[in-house]
C-alpha cells in the first residue's frame, strides 16, 4: 500500500504537534501548580489576579520571558551557549514519544522503550552541564559540575531498580509492561509481591531518583538559588532561560510517567474498570502533585548529604532489591 | 560490625518517618483556610495604637492649636519639622502659617508628639503613602488639615 507511510508520517507529526503543545501546556500549569500548591501549604493564595484564580498566569509569565532580550555576555562559548537551552529540550519531548498514554495512544512504540527513555535523559544532563560550562561564570561552571556528579550518582539506583523490574516484566517495552498489570491495583508492579517484597520500596527509590535526575528540590543544586543564584541558568536570559524552564517541567511530566507506566499500572483503573487516557492522566497528575508536595516540604540537601544519600542509602537498597528479585524470579 | 548495621537500618528508618511526618503535617496545613488578605480589597483593622506621620489638631473654631513654641521643632531628632507663624490682632496667642513636614527624613520616633504642651499634633492613621515623586513626602500640615476640614461631613 503506497498511502501506508504517508498516513504514518502524518500520523506521526501530528502527534508530534500534539505533544510539543502538551508539553509546553504541562510546563506552564505545573508552574502555576508550583505557586499554588505551596500557597496552600502555607496558608496563603497563590496568584490570583492574572484571570479567574490565576489562571491566566502563565501566560504573562510566557509573555514576559518573550518580551526579554537574549543576551550573550563576553568570554561565554556563543554557540554552546546557544545550543543548550534547546538541547535540553528536545531530549524531554523526545521521552513523551514514547510513552503510551493510553491502549490506543501513543506515538511510536519501539521495543526498547525504557531503554530509549533513559538514553534520551541523559543528553538532558550533557546539555545542562554544557550551558553550565559555556556560560564561562564560576556559579555555572559548579552547577555543571555538580549535575554530573549528581546524575551520576542517581543514575545508577534509577537503572538498578529498573533492571529489576525488567527482570520481572521480561521486556523494555512500555506499553507491554504496562499490558501487564492489566486487572486491578494488586497486579500494579508497585504491588507485585510474588515478584520481590521489595517492590513498593523499589518504587520510592524510583521516586527519589526520579527526583534528582529531573533536578527538583531538595536535590536541585543545579539551581542552588541561595548558594549558586541560578546555578548553571545564571547568565540565561528570556526565553533562553524559559527553554531550561520548561524541560524540567517536562522532565518531571516524563519521570511521572514513566513511573505511572512502570509501577503503578499506565492507563488501567485501579479496580479494573474503565481503563484508558483518564487514569493515566490521573496518576500522571498525582505524581506531579506529589513532586511538587516534596519540594515545598523539605529544605535543600547540601551536595554531600545528596550524594551520600545516594552512594549509602540508595544503591545498597537497590542493590538488596535486585538480589531479592533476582532469587525470587529464580526460584518462582 | 553488628551494631553498625542496625545503627545504619535506624537511621535510614527514623529518617524516612520524619520526612513521612514532614509530608503530613504540609498536607494538612493545605486543607486550612488562607490567613492572607488580599490587601488593596480588603483591609484589616488598625490597631487603637497605631502611629503614622504627624497631624495637626484643630480647635472648636478650626483654627490649627499650635501656638508656634517651636518645642516640636527643637525636639525633633532628624530636623524634619518647620515651624512659622505671627500674632495677629485679637488672638491671645500665635498662629501658625507654615508647618511643614519632611516625611523622607522623619523616623515616625514621636517626640514632636511628646514635646508639644499645647496638645496640638497627633498621629496620623494613613498608611497609603506610596509615590513615585520625592516631593509628595514634604507635606504641608495646614494645607492637610484644611483639607481634613472641608471633607468633614
Ligand atoms: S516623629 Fe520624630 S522624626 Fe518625625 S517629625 Fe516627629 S520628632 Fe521628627
Ligand atoms: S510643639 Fe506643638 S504648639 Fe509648639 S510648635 Fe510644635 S505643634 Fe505647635
Amino acid at each position: 500500500m503506497p498511502h501506508d507511510w504517508l498516513w504514518e508520517t502524518v500520523r506521526l507529526l501530528l502527534y508530534l504537534v500534539g505533544l510539543i503543545g502538551f508539553a509546553a501546556f504541562n510546563a506552564a500549569y505545573l508552574s502555576l501548580l508550583e505557586r499554588k500548591e505551596p500557597a496552600w501549604f502555607q496558608l496563603r493564595r497563590g496568584p490570583t489576579e492574572a484571570g479567574p484564580l490565576g489562571l491566566l498566569q502563565p501566560v504573562a509569565d510566557g509573555i514576559k520571558l518573550l518580551g526579554k532580550q537574549l543576551l550573550v555576555q563576553g568570554g561565554a562559548d556563543v554557540l554552546l551557549f546557544k545550543i543548550a537551552p534547546v538541547a535540553v529540550v528536545i531530549p524531554s519531548i523526545m521521552c513523551l514519544v514514547l510513552i503510551p498514554f493510553s491502549e490506543t495512544m501513543g506515538a511510536r512504540d519501539i521495543s526498547l522503550g525504557l531503554l530509549a527513555v533513559y538514553s534520551f535523559a541523559a543528553i538532558n544532563v550533557l546539555a545542562t552541564m554544557l550551558g553550565g560550562w559555556a556560560s564561562h561564570n564560576k556559579y555555572s561552571s559548579i552547577a555543571a559540575a555538580r549535575v554530573v556528579a549528581q546524575n551520576i550518582a542517581y543514575e545508577i539506583p534509577l537503572l538498578l531498580v529498573i533492571i529489576a523490574l525488567v527482570m520481572v516484566t521480561h521486556t523494555f517495552d512500555l506499553r507491554e509492561i504496562v499490558a501487564q498489570q492489566a486487572g486491578g491495583f494488586w497486579n500494579w508492579n508497585v504491588l507485585r509481591f510474588g515478584a520481590s517484597p521489595l517492590m513498593p520500596l523499589a518504587f520510592l527509590i524510583y521516586f527519589i531518583c526520579m527526583l534528582a535526575e529531573a533536578n527538583r528540590a531538595p536535590f536541585d543544586m543545579v539551581e542552588a538559588e541561595s548558594e549558586l543564584i541560578a546555578g548553571a541558568f545564571t547568565e540565561y536570559s528570556g526565553m533562553g532561560f524559559g527553554l531550561f524552564f520548561i524541560a524540567e517541567y517536562v522532565n518531571v511530566v516524563v519521570g511521572s510517567s514513566i513511573g505511572a507506566v512502570l509501577f503503578l499500572g499506565g492507563w488501567h483503573c485501579p479496580f479494573g474498570l474503565l481503563p484508558g487516557l483518564h487514569w493515566f492522566l490521573i496518576k500522571l497528575y498525582l505524581l506531579c502533585f506529589a513532586v511538587i508536595w516534596v519540594r515545598w516540604t523539605f529544605p535543600r540537601t547540601q551536595i554531600y548529604g545528596l550524594l551520600n544519600l545516594s552512594w549509602k542509602v540508595l544503591i545498597p537498597l537497590a542493590l538488596a532489591h535486585l538480589i531479592v528479585t533476582a532469587v525470587t524470579v529464580k526460584l518462582v | 560490625m553488628k551494631s553498625d548495621l542496625r545503627s545504619y537500618l535506624k537511621e535510614i528508618i527514623g529518617g524516612s518517618i520524619s520526612l513521612l511526618t514532614g509530608m503530613w503535617i504540609t498536607l494538612r496545613q493545605s486543607f486550612r483556610k488562607p490567613v492572607t488578605v488580599s490587601y488593596p480589597y480588603r483591609t484589616l483593622k488598625l490597631p487603637e495604637r497605631f502611629r503614622g506621620h504627624i497631624e495637626l489638631k484643630a480647635d472648636e473654631q478650626g483654627w490649627a492649636k499650635c501656638v508656634v513654641c517651636m518645642a516640636c521643632q527643637k525636639a525633633c531628632p532628624s530636623f524634619c519639622i518647620k515651624v512659622n507663624g505671627y500674632k495677629p490682632a485679637g488672638m491671645p496667642r500665635k498662629v501658625a502659617t507654615i508647618y511643614i513636614l519632611d516625611f523622607t527624613t522623619c523616623s515616625l520616633c514621636g517626640l514632636c508628639v511628646e514635646s508639644c504642651r499645647f496638645d496640638a499634633l497627633m498621629f496620623s492613621r494613613e498608611y497609603n503613602l506610596a509615590s513615585f515623586r520625592k516631593e509628595d513626602y514634604v507635606m504641608d500640615m495646614l494645607e492637610r488639615l484644611r483639607r481634613r476640614r472641608i471633607c468633614r461631613p
